[in-house]
């Protein structure tokens, strides 16, 4: 209980934010909001011994159960190692927005509250059990995303990238809604842990590949690959601190996070291997092979961001492959799943250092643009530090975790190329070479990124601001981060038994049944291996390459700028939608009423009376028609009369009256059919009506002698003259012909007995369907408030401040 | 322009007491012969209109000094309260109780939880009338 | 008389969507006051007239007219009100400030993004 309460904890304290940024405004508002995330992720950390031994913790909230939905908080290592990343990194990246965001310019209280509503998402995306409150969460992060981005709301690029993303990850997220939906139907439950357990059934199933297709959808929008990943670099208008936590750190991992935990439930499919490795791979080449055709500084950090969700991704799809071996937990097979964890957790380290130097670097010199920064090494040695630490980790250097990984990577892909099942054999030789290609490109990055910002020559006179190295406070938590980036360079075991082979056993369950089974040691020598001599490899083209960058950068201008998956997005969204649906719209929504209400009449009348025609319901019979009167004759008469002259009245008042004697007519026929409430009712209602009428008398416009063009004038006529058929025909017939009694016996019988009461009108109005009066009487008041509203607010606005 | 209107005014004296009085006649008798809560409060609201016709608004503001608006939202408060209080009991939104009681003067009488919630629906009748009447009436 | 009343009603509806399809604030509103009354007596119709006495509980009468279409109609007269004056005021409100009751001068400007 208390479990599942703590993924509402974040959000329940952002309703106290505006209240400390406007009452407490001695002090940053994000030392209070540092709290939640420092006790999430203690209280997360003690799950650690349990979960690392293989426990899984569960605990519910039931919603709405007659549907099945549920809050649920499942622990187990993949959700328990996101948890402490969303909590942990989210501790860092407030502590770094306390120095990185000024309290007396910014508006604090919204910044958090965004910040912390996404951390309640995020922690709700990565333990919900169920499948619908997934999803619930998952668009909560692309709502907390969309406020993030566009938190500099005034300035255009921030709402284009906000928009960009939303669109992009809303649209993947309603796809994956669509996925969610055929999985449950094909296992009656929302649960996933259920569904992983008939796994093997599910895959039966027609729809298995379009539910498969559509969740990765779904996972591919919001973690940026290709060619989804436009929204990323736009993305980078967020101040930096929402950079370095949702769009390299958290968010963006969502969509690993549910490729890993469903490859339980999809990996046995072919299509779910090619697709994940695939994209994986041709977006981790992609990313970074673009990355150093950027020049602003978080450009390039948005694409080496791609890329390596590209790596980790790929790592997954290939991870996938050990369900289709016998015994692939003594093969290199084994590799992927694990390499992908760790490496997951590396680049939440190194990155998010990086992006925190890059807005270090923002703040201080005032500009992100790498052509004009250059030399910073020895007015910011300690960040200096701090990127080079960063970058040689991002580039697979030792002795930095991305050695690592980054060694278990290429041993995991040269994998690949020994698998012989599902065309492997002709195209899996592919995928080391793309690999270490795309390793060669991260390394130059990597080296682009550190180097021409902090070496060279310094270009003072370019900078908008004199830099200096950046107060102590905002350089602790890219200093924590470099840090661990050497620790668990020394440590990886630890690490990995601690986090990575709990979460391995998550994704791969049924390789293994507990962590200690994952047999697999991290060492930074493991003898003179082909990864070692890739690496090599990497390093001298790397170096080569990143010595002669500016020889080669032009290359990147050769392709061609109008085929750019951006200018696919922009026709889309401004050229297509905007333009040209608009000018369709605008041929029939002409922004007339009467317009407007001319297609709704007609088109009621055809529907009902077509209906009543092609259903044959139209009938008309005489039988049981009361007897017509002579004085009902003459009502009729003057009703018709009455209504004639207020249709063609010339002048205002007689309109009006002539209104209001067809009110009085009205309740005169009330009293003829024995509705004495009624005619009472009509009766004071008219005569009010036609009091107010004459009150806003003085107010109203006269009417015009030259009314309309004749021709309009058949056309109202043809439209009107179709109701008042519709509405005949459909009368006639509803008194010819009676299927169902009348619930008014009920009434009759059970009035007294019941509801203890005489007139039957007033007690159905009060008792049996008192919620309709209810209602009514709500909607009156509002009725009167509106008016109130109308004419008083405006009147204080006159005698106020305008 | 000033007019002489002291028989209306004179008259209009009388005749509020009686439309008013007829207007709480037709509330209470309203769960056994027709009236109710929405003419009552309607019939009300025309007695306190022939007021304002025959004063003015300004006037009668003074005569009877209620602020409608109060008085719409505590007609839906006891609405809404008397629906809710069966809710208090263990029982569905909405249900009634009724019983007999002798009481001095009126000898058997019925009260009703239903006559309460009419109560409401006549002052939010009252009130939104008045509202509406009231606000127009002064605009300029 | 159900059957004559039944082209009551459609008389009513017609003549109430002649007016308010005019250009006139003004007609609209009343439009809407017809359409009303043609809807209350069209409900009422619907339920039939059969029966003798009002639906109010008297020693030794059996044969009550339906009272559900009344209960329904006391509900929309009520409402129906509160509708014409919410009309009323925002007809004239919107005359102060736009100067006209035209409805076709009234709609929206084509470049409003």
């Amino acid at each position: 209980m208390f479990q599942v309460l703590c993924i509402f904890i974040p959000i329940l304290a952002a309703l106290f934010m505006p209240f400390f940024f406007k009452k407490v405004r001695s002090i940053h508002t994000g030392w209070f909001v540092l709290i939640v995330p420092l006790f999430l992720v203690t209280f997360y950390a003690t799950f650690v011994p349990l979960i690392s031994k293989g426990e899984t913790v569960i605990a519910q909230l039931d919603w709405i159960p007659s549907l099945g939905i549920s809050f649920v908080s499942y622990l187990d290592g993949l959700s328990l190692l996101f948890s402490l990343l969303i909590s942990g990194i989210g501790a860092l990246v407030v502590l770094y927005s306390i120095y990185y965001l000024d309290r007396t310019v910014e508006q604090l209280h919204n910044f958090y509250i965004y910040l912390l509503m996404f951390m309640t998402a995020m922690l709700g995306v990565v333990q919900s059990d169920n499948m619908i409150t997934l999803y619930l969460f998952w668009e909560l992060t692309s709502i907390s995303s969309f406020l993030l981005i566009g938190y500099w709301f005034n300035r255009d690029k921030s709402r284009f990238g906000a928009l960009k993303s939303t669109i992009i990850t809303v649209g993947g997220g309603m796809l994956m809604l669509g996925g969610f939906v055929l999985l449950s139907i094909m296992g009656e439950t929302f649960s996933i842990r259920e569904l992983i357990e008939q796994a093997p059934e599910l895959a039966t199933n027609d729809t298995f590949v379009i539910a498969l297709i559509l969740i990765l959808l779904g996972a591919f929008t919001k973690s940026a690959q290709f060619p989804f990943y436009i929204w990323l670099p736009d993305a980078m208008e967020a101040p930096t601190p929402v950079s370095a936590y949702l769009h390299s750190a958290t968010m963006v991992k969502a969509g690993i996070y549910l490729v890993a935990r469903f490859t339980p439930i999809f990996a046995l499919s072919e299509v779910w291997v090619w697709l994940v490795a695939g994209i994986g791979l041709l977006t981790l080449f992609w990313g970074s092979f673009f990355a150093v055709k950027q020049t602003d500084l978080k450009g390039i950090l948005a694409f080496s961001t791609v890329s390596q969700l590209g790596l980790i991704m790929s790592l997954l799809g290939v991870s996938a492959i050990a369900y289709h071996v016998n015994g692939a937990q003594d093969t290199v097979f084994k590799y992927a799943a694990f390499a992908a964890i760790f490496h997951l957790i590396n680049h939440a380290t190194f990155k998010g250092s990086l992006f925190m130097i890059a807005g270090i670097v923002d703040h201080e010199t005032g500009t992100r643009d790498i052509r004009k920064l250059g030399g910073l090494m020895g007015l910011m040695p300690i960040s200096f530090t701090v990127a080079l630490i960063g970058s040689f980790s991002m580039a697979g250097l030792p002795p930095f975790n991305g050695f690592l990984s980054k060694e278990m990577f290429l041993t995991a892909m040269l994998s690949v190329a020994e698998f012989d099942l599902f065309n492997f054999t002709t195209w899996g030789v592919l995928f080391p070479i793309i690999a270490w290609i795309a390793s060669v490109f991260t390394f130059i990055y990597s080296f682009y990124f550190v180097f021409r910002t902090f070496t060279g020559k310094i270009k003072l006179e370019a900078l908008p601001k004199k830099p200096h190295e950046a107060p102590v406070g905002m350089l602790i938590s890219p200093v924590i981060l470099a840090s661990l980036v050497i620790a668990i360079f020394f440590i990886p075991n630890v690490i990995a038994d601690t986090f990575v082979k709990p979460a391995v056993v998550a994704i791969q369950p049924f390789l293994y049944t507990n962590p200690e089974q994952v047999d697999i040691h991290v060492s930074a020598w493991h003898g003179f291996t082909p990864e070692l001599f890739m690496t090599l490899g990497i390093i001298v083209v790397g170096l080569v390459l990143f010595m002669i960058l500016a020889k080669w950068q032009k290359i990147y201008d050769a392709f061609p700028a109008k085929l750019t998956l951006n200018n696919l997005y922009d026709f889309i969204v401004y050229e297509f939608s905007d333009k040209w649906m608009n000018r369709l719209s605008k041929t029939y929504m002409t922004g007339s009423i009467r317009g407007y209400l001319s297609y709704m009449f007609t088109g009621i009348a055809i529907i009902v009376i077509g209906t009543l025609f092609i259903k044959d319901g139209f009938k008309v019979s005489f039988l049981g028609a009361s007897p017509i009167r002579p004085s009902q004759v003459l009502l009729i008469l003057v009703l018709v009369i009455g209504t004639i002259t207020t249709v063609f009245a010339k002048s205002r008042i007689t309109s009006i009256v002539a209104l209001g004697a067809v009110g009085y007519t009205v309740s005169l026929f009330f009293v003829m059919f024995n509705a004495p409430d009624l005619a009472l009712t009509q009766l004071v209602i008219e005569t009010i009506s036609v009091a107010l009428f004459l009150l806003a008398f003085y107010h109203l416009p006269k009417f015009r002698k030259a009314e309309e063009r004749t021709r309009f004038r058949f056309g109202r006529a043809f439209v009107s003259i179709a109701v008042g058929v519709m509405v005949t025909l459909v009368a006639l017939s509803a008194h010819s012909q009676k299927y169902i009694e009348s619930i008014a016996q009920y009434y009759k019988d059970t009035v007294y007995t019941l509801a203890g009461g005489g007139n039957i009108v007033n007690v159905i109005l009060v008792d049996y369907r008192g919620f309709d009066t209810l209602f009514e009487i709500t909607v009156l008041a509002i009725a009167g408030m509106a008016i109130y509203g109308m004419i008083k607010l405006r009147m204080s606005k006159k005698g106020g401040k305008l | 322009m000033k007019t002489n209107d002291v028989i209306l005014q004179f008259t209009a004296k009388i005749v509020f007491f009686m439309i008013f009085f007829y207007a709480v006649h037709i509330f209470f008798a309203g769960h056994y012969t027709p009236g109710g809560g929405f003419v009552g409060g309607l019939v009300t609201a025309s007695a306190i209109v022939l007021l304002i016709i025959a004063f003015d608004i300004k006037t009668v503001q003074s005569i009877i000094p209620i602020n409608y608006i109060y008085l719409v939202a505590v007609g839906l408060i006891i609405a809404g309260a008397t629906a809710a209080f069966s809710m208090f009991m263990g029982k569905p939104f909405f249900t009634h109780y009724f019983d007999y009681f002798y009481l001095p003067l009126l000898g058997k009488t019925s009260l009703h939880t239903a006559a309460l919630f009419d109560l409401g629906v006549y002052l939010v009748v009252v009130g939104v009338t008045m509202t509406i009447i009231q606000t127009i009436g002064e605009d300029e | 008389m159900e059957i004559l009343m039944a082209f009551v009603c459609g008389f009513l509806f017609m003549a109430a969507i002649y007016l308010i399809l005019s250009r006139s604030l003004l007609r609209i509103i009343i439009g809407t006051g017809l359409l009303s009354h043609g809807a209350h007596l069209l409900i009422l119709t619907m339920g039939s007239f059969k029966g003798s006495a009002p639906p109010v509980l008297s020693e030794g009468v059996t044969d009550y007219v339906d009272p559900v279409p009344q209960a329904l109609i006391l509900t929309a007269i009520v409402i129906s009100f509160g509708v014409t004056a919410f009309f009323l005021v925002l007809a004239y409100r919107a005359y102060q400030e736009l100067k006209t009751d035209d409805m076709t001068l009234m709609k929206g400007s084509e470049d409003h993004e």
